[in-house]
């Protein structure tokens, strides 16, 4: 075996495509290889010390997340927490202080798992990914990032260096909730952000919603744009969206909840991240996250 | 950038002290403290990162040792239970847990004076529901919390003061 410790994305680079895989925090890569699903790799760079995957910028009136960024600081950073407000609320879900204060937006995305908190309201942003090899930076889409439970289209020596999020515009908010049997050390038994737009009455300009761990990746539902465009924020317009989510969830059954459960609790999921999206949007503030805010879950 | 293969000579600074080891890569850190650098206040419960028996501080913030290698740990300073203590006398924090009577069998107690002493320094004075969250990675089987938290406030309060 082989460990190093990269200083530079560069040095990282270089020990990439000299076959080394990337750890970060190692909340999933160690905690996976320990409960044996394959071990460790052969050849490990860290690449947790290296301060340019850490940085977060504006860039083209949006924001520009180092994939090194801690899920510790997303759920403070005022950046994230007032204009990319999902996001935070994602954060601050993930496992336990520890987990959080190692634990990385990059680490979250690449490992891919179809319960990833982050991955539905980086989502409904319509967020990149962008990822650098010794050849080049690309960006790539996260619903062609994402393939399947695990699994992402990145290539072997591609370091996801950020995740970069377009301008929401005037009047935006979004939230981002779970079902969750516990308070913490819990992964989602489903979730749903939302990322809307409210024009200058108060009512809906458009919407994007995504799920978690109701499909073999994390999905957008498709056609809520249309479904809320002109509507109030009321119970008729959050029917709306808990049909079209719920009907759109493919999940499955296993020992922690039942295919018709899923479906059903998405849907609420769903309706609650649009009311709380909207809200948000209003100009109401409800702290970090909605989930203890509102008493989703195991906070009800 | 460091290079290492096998076995690999290292140090690690543990409560200020450096400690030159040589180690396998795939060597978990809650291990390498209990028998190389020979501290085992810091305890192994499930080893799979559930239940917080292994918390230890890295540069002051809390990870779970048991899943966290031990040679990604070098260069940084990490903190165990056996750090608290200031010669003879006993942490505020492990003075007023025992005072609450939040140690029964004490298995939780060493990675929950960790959470709890990241906490304080986070936060000097944080609410029943910041404790109970800043503790949340931790597993008691024994107290139900209540004066685990007790004595969370209670310390925060003395340090206040
Ligand atoms: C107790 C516990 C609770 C958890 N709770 C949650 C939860 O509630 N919600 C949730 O979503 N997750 C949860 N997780 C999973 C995990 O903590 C997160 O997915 C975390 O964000 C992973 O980040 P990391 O830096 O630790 O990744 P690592 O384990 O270091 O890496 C994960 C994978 O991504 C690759 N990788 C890492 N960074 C990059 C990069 N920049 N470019 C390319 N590849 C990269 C690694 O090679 C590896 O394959 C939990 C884990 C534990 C142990
Ligand atoms: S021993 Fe590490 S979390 Fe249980
Ligand atoms: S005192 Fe026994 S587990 Fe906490």
């Amino acid at each position: 075996m082989s460990f190093a410790i990269a200083s530079s994305v560069e040095e990282a680079l270089e020990a990439l495509d000299s076959g080394a895989r990337p750890i970060a925090g190692g909340t999933d890569l160690v905690v996976g290889a320990r409960q044996g699903k394959g071990g460790l790799p052969e050849s490990i760079v860290a690449i947790d010390r290296i301060a340019e995957l850490a940085e977060i910028g504006v860039a083209d009136g949006g924001l520009r997340i180092g994939a090194g960024v801690t899920h510790a600081r997303l759920m403070t950073e005022p950046a994230v927490v007032d204009r990319y407000t999902a996001l935070a609320d994602a954060a601050a879900l993930v496992g336990s202080p520890a987990t959080r204060n190692v634990g990385t937006l990059g680490g979250n995305v690449m490992n891919s798992s179809p319960a990833m908190d982050t991955g539905a309201p980086l989502m409904t942003f319509g967020a990149v990914a962008e990822l650098r090899s010794t050849s080049g930076t690309r960006t790539v889409a996260l619903d062609e990032l994402w393939t399947g439970p695990g699994k992402n289209s990145s290539q072997e020596n591609e370091l996801c260096v950020a995740l970069v999020l377009p301008d929401l515009g005037e009047r935006a908010g979004s939230a981002y909730v779970r079902l969750e049997y516990r308070r913490a050390m819990e992964i989602a038994v489903v979730g749903a952000a939302a990322t809307v737009q409210l024009d200058a009455d108060g009512n809906f300009e458009s919407a994007r919603v995504a799920l978690t761990a109701v499909a073999p990746k994390i999905i957008e539902v498709s056609g809520i744009a249309d479904v809320v465009a002109g509507k109030a924020n009321d119970d008729a317009l959050g029917a709306l969206v808990y049909a079209q989510a719920a009907e759109q969830a493919t999940p499955i059954s296993d020992l922690r909840a039942g295919e018709e459960y899923r479906r059903h609790c998405v849907g609420v999921m769903a309706r609650r991240a649009v009311e709380a999206a909207a809200r948000r949007a209003s100009g109401e503030t409800i702290a970090v996250p909605v989930n203890r805010a509102l008493g989703v879950g195991a906070n009800a | 950038m460091s290079e290492n293969t096998e076995l690999e000579n290292l140090e690690l600074k543990v409560n200020g002290v450096s400690y030159p080891l040589a180690l396998e890569i795939d060597r978990n850190l809650s291990g390498v403290l209990r028998t190389e650098v020979g501290l085992t206040g810091t305890k192994e419960g499930c080893d799979d990162c559930e239940c917080g028996a292994c918390m230890v501080l890295l540069d002051g913030q809390p990870i779970n040792s048991c899943s966290y290698l031990a040679v990604q740990a070098q260069g940084r300073d990490i903190t165990t239970v056996e750090g608290l203590i200031d010669g003879d006398e006993l942490h505020p924090l492990q003075r007023n847990i025992l005072a609450a009577g939040g140690v029964q069998c004490g298995f939780c107690t060493p990675g929950m004076l960790m959470s709890a002493q990241a906490l304080l320094e986070r936060n000097d004075s944080p609410t029943e529901d910041e404790i109970r969250i800043g503790l949340s990675g931790n597993l008691c089987r024994c107290t139900g919390y209540a004066k685990i938290v007790t004595a969370v406030q209670a310390t925060a309060v003395e340090l206040r003061s």
